[in-house]
Parts: C-alpha cells; sequence; structure tokens
C-alpha cells in the first residue's frame, strides 16, 4: 500500500465506490463524493500474529493505554505517543442493575452482568474524545500542519485544545455560541483560540467545511476525520479484553454524529477477523436525548435515511441534528438486531443522578441519555437482564454541572456545636421521612 | 432575480476549476439543470441514478439547510446564496 511514508499498512478508501486515496488529509472521495475510510493490510497483521510480534500476550505486556492497540490503528512508521490515553476501567454495576431491573428472588440484582465503560475518567480530558484526537494528532508531522482545528460540542474542543498543547501544535477550535461555560473555559485554559459561533453545531461544522478548503489546517473531525474516527475503536478494543477477550451481548451506545457505534462494531469485527475473540451475536443499542434524536427516529420509524432536526435538548455533546455517519449508525443497529431510544431532558437529570447515586460515577449529559436510555430497553424487553450488556459512559459531569443547577438546595450553615448538629440531624431525619411517606401515598 | 452557486473543491474538477457561478434558478430543479447544462461531468455526482440528491451531498440556502426551508419546494429569494457542501462522515465496515 502507498502512503505519506510509504511504509504501513493502512490507507484511505472510498467507502461506497472502493477507490484507494493513500494516506493524506482528506476525508471525501473527489470520485463520488463519498466518505473515506482507513482499511488495513490484514495480512501483514496476521503474519505480526503468527511472527508472534502481535497478539493477545504482546498486548497484555504493553503499558495500560490505547497505543497496546497500535497495530489497528493508523499511526505513522516510528510514531511515539506523548500521551498514554485510554484504558479506562470496565466493571461491573450492580447497584445500578438493581435500580433499572429489579432483584431476583434470591437477592441479587436480575442484571448481575450489566458493565459500565467509564470514560469520564479518559485522560488528558475527561472524554472518550482523547481518543479520537491522539489518533488523529498522530498525522499532523507526516501532513505538515502545524495548526490543529475542529468543530466540536465542546469534549472534543478540550480535547483538541489539551493534545494541541501537549505537542505544541495551534489550535483553532469553532464552538456553539451556547456551550456550557466549563466547556468553553476547559478549552482556553489550554492556550487554543476559542471561536464561538453564533449558531448550533451544525451551523459551526458546516462553517469548518468551508474553512478547511481554504487553510492548510489540519481539521480533526474534517480532513483528518477518517484517521480521528479510528480512535474510536480502541472503546471496542477495551470492551473485549476487559471482559477477558470476549464479547458482550449488548452495547449501549451515546450518539451525537453517530460515529462511535459503527467503530466499536468495527473493532469487534477486526478481533473476530484476527481470532483473538470468538465469533458472537452482539447487538448495538443506540441512545439519543429526544431533543435531538435523528437517528433514533430513523430506526423506530424504519428509515435507512437521516431526516435533520433542529436540536433542543440540555445534552449539547449530543446536539447534532444532522449527524455526519447517521447512515452508517442506522446500518450497524439494524444489522445487529439492536434497536435505539430516546429520552427527554428530566430523564437525563433523573439518569445522571442515578448513575452518581448507585454506582459513584459523575457523568455529563450524554452518560444520562445512555444511562436513560439502557433503562428503557431493559423495561422494553430489548435487552434481557441476564445478558452481558456494556454502558459507554463517554464524558464526565464536572464540565455540565449547570444543567443540575436548582436540583440540590443549598444547606443552611450551622454552628459548630453537637447540639446543632443533633438537631440538625433529627429535622433533617424528619424530613426524609415525610419525603417518604408522601412518596409511598403518591405510589399507592 | 440572480443566486449565486458555491461549488466545493472537491468537486471544481469536474468544472474546470470554477468555484461560483450566478444564475436565475428559482428552485433546486432549475439550479440542477443550470449545473447539468454548464458542467455535465458534475451531474453524477450531485445526484444518483434515480435523480435524487447524493446522501453525502448537504445543500444550504445562505445558513439554512434547504431541507428545512421545503427542500424541492423552497422558492429562492433574489441574492440567496446556496452551498453546496460535503457531508464528511467516517463510514465503517
Amino acid at each position: 500500500m502507498s502512503n505519506h511514508d510509504g511504509n504501513c499498512n493502512y490507507q484511505l478508501r472510498c467507502r461506497e465506490c472502493g477507490r484507494s486515496w493513500g494516506n493524506q488529509p482528506r476525508s471525501i472521495c473527489h470520485e463520488c463524493f463519498s466518505p473515506l475510510e482507513i482499511t488495513y493490510d490484514y495480512d501483514a497483521i496476521h503474519s505480526s500474529i503468527a511472527q508472534e510480534r502481535f497478539g493477545r500476550e504482546r498486548i497484555a505486556q504493553r503499558a495500560p493505554n490505547m497505543w497496546r492497540y497500535s497495530e489497528l490503528l493508523p499511526l505513522p512508521a516510528g510514531f511515539e505517543p506523548r500521551l498514554p490515553v485510554g484504558f479506562t476501567p470496565l466493571f461491573q454495576a450492580p447497584r445500578l442493575a438493581e435500580r433499572l431491573v429489579g432483584k431476583k428472588s434470591d437477592g441479587k440484582a436480575a442484571a448481575r452482568n450489566l458493565y459500565i465503560k467509564n470514560d469520564a475518567v479518559c485522560l488528558p480530558t475527561l472524554s472518550f474524545k482523547d481518543r479520537v484526537v491522539a489518533v488523529a494528532l498522530a498525522q499532523v508531522s507526516a501532513f505538515g500542519f502545524d495548526t490543529v482545528s475542529c468543530s466540536s460540542t465542546g469534549n472534543l474542543a478540550n480535547a483538541v485544545a489539551a493534545h494541541a498543547a501537549r505537542l505544541g501544535l495551534k489550535a483553532w477550535i469553532f464552538i456553539p455560541s451556547d456551550l456550557e461555560p466549563a466547556k468553553i473555559l476547559g478549552t482556553q485554559v489550554f492556550g487554543a483560540n476559542v471561536v464561538r459561533i453564533a449558531g448550533n453545531y451544525d451551523q459551526v461544522n458546516r462553517l469548518c467545511s468551508q474553512i478547511a478548503e481554504e487553510r492548510h489546517w489540519g481539521f480533526v473531525n474534517v480532513n483528518l476525520r477518517p484517521y480521528y474516527a479510528e480512535g474510536s475503536k480502541t472503546v471496542g478494543f477495551e470492551i473485549a479484553e476487559q471482559l477477558g477477550w470476549r464479547l458482550p451481548d449488548n452495547v449501549v451506545v451515546p450518539m451525537a454524529g453517530g460515529s462511535l457505534i459503527t467503530k466499536i462494531k468495527k473493532a469487534f469485527d477486526e478481533l473476530i477477523k484476527l481470532g483473538f475473540v470468538e465469533d458472537k451475536p452482539v447487538k448495538f443499542f443506540g441512545a439519543q436525548a429526544t431533543g435531538c434524536s435523528p437517528i433514533s427516529t430513523a430506526v423506530k420509524t424504519g428509515s435507512a435515511e437521516i431526516e435533520p432536526q433542529k436540536p433542543a435538548t440540555i445534552a449539547r455533546s449530543l446536539a447534532i441534528g444532522n449527524p455526519a455517519d447517521g447512515h452508517y449508525a442506522i446500518k450497524t443497529i439494524k444489522q445487529s438486531g439492536g434497536w435505539s431510544e430516546d429520552v427527554s431532558d428530566p430523564e437525563v437529570i433523573d439518569s445522571i443522578r442515578l448513575l452518581a447515586e448507585t454506582e459513584g460515577i459523575f457523568t455529563e449529559t450524554a452518560g444520562g441519555v445512555t444511562v436513560g436510555t439502557a433503562g428503557k430497553l431493559y423495561r422494553q424487553d430489548r435487552i434481557l437482564p441476564e445478558e452481558t450488556t456494556v454502558l459507554c459512559i463517554t464524558g464526565n459531569g464536572l464540565k455540565t454541572t449547570d444543567v443540575l443547577a436548582g436540583v440540590y438546595e443549598a444547606e443552611r450553615p450551622i454552628a459548630p456545636k453537637l447540639a446543632e448538629f443533633e438537631k440538625y440531624l433529627h429535622e433533617t431525619l424528619d424530613t426524609v421521612e415525610v419525603a417518604k411517606e408522601a412518596a409511598a401515598t403518591v405510589g399507592a | 432575480m440572480a443566486i449565486t452557486i458555491q461549488i466545493p473543491t472537491a468537486l471544481r474538477r469536474h468544472t474546470a476549476g470554477v468555484g461560483s457561478i450566478a444564475c436565475a434558478a428559482t428552485n433546486l430543479g432549475e439550479l440542477f439543470s443550470v449545473l447539468d447544462e454548464k458542467f455535465p461531468e458534475l451531474k453524477p455526482h450531485l445526484r444518483d441514478e434515480a435523480g435524487q440528491v447524493r446522501r453525502f451531498l448537504n445543500i444550504y440556502v445562505n445558513e439554512e439547510d434547504i431541507r428545512f426551508l421545503g427542500g424541492p419546494a423552497y422558492s429562492f429569494q433574489d441574492g440567496d446564496e446556496v452551498l453546496l457542501v460535503p457531508s464528511i462522515a467516517g463510514g465503517a465496515n
């Protein structure tokens, strides 16, 4: 295969017409206008496995970060990672399972095989976007960029800005002007140039497509998008490895542009192809906020195409009304036998609180969407309690604290005296009991 | 009445490098007719065999996706700027 350095096992290929494009900052086939994606020379990878240079044992010997899967990522020859991104925790969530599904007769959670993949603690910027940015920026030197850029609903802005700072690159970040304050601050702090656009994400994205034609900048989600998207596969690789090199029955994934769900599928397919895991069916379930649900609407109405929407939801990291990978996300979900659901903004907030109170994970609104959707899918019997199910939590709640404003009352201060505390405790417990009685009355 | 059509770089190899044209099209159908006549090589890149706009092509009128304006039923206004913008997707096998 040819490429910028003539020595790697991947290249761009048109998703629709199959034409090869080598390696260059390009995301569209100039023959048929369809998207490009990375394809690999799997024979070469099989060869590496046969020679024991790559494989499950080799991976286990490597550092606990996403670069342990380098052979399955589009990285330039001799690439040296500068940041230990990924390899976030995967763990069972019995208390959440109990609240979503209930208990069995033996008192244990019915859905004992419910797992959380927790990218709320992905480093360095606390979202799964660190993965995709790390892979995209691996190419900037080879492509001759000294400036990187993106359109973003927040998490990507944070990640591009942080990684650019680490690599000594200039960064221009384009965001909708109504983004959460913490996400704006969490971009500016890295020294990036932040451009607020008076419009929604889809308008920002369209503008960036135009700017990318005018400037020699590496837009991670425009001209570097095929490379960037490959970073999402590492979520899938990690899930399989952390489950003991086996695939789950179900994965529930939040959807904005729709890329992540397709790339987790690609990761599982590659692991099967290479013999790392046993081939088995995995159902893919997509999660969206009702106020911006073009993909779940298409799935539920049986459409193969996206009808764009005007976003109106607190889940701003998922507020993409015209999702670029929507068509492929629909296909992934349908072909797997999965489904897609969406939840209201109040359900998002309830679900953020539920995950925090049961499992100690403070997720952002996208995580609330995922947990709320999972609850719906269990109630609809689309996901069965005994099945191994992984919920992908992709971002950290400290970035979207504004959505919880007003949910919790400010506690009145008390004097530093034991008697004061005893009085306070008595009053508080009384209040709790009264609230419980009121809830029981309503539920009766 | 005149509108302007902006053609993205990815398609300019089919327009001899022309990036913008002015015309008097009053709706999307007429706009495609104008482009078909001026740049015959462009036609298969914009619409499929059934005449439908290709999945990965977005059409904006000024700042708005034409689908929010009524799509083919929208009547262009004098001075409208029409952008043909590729939809950036990653795809997956």
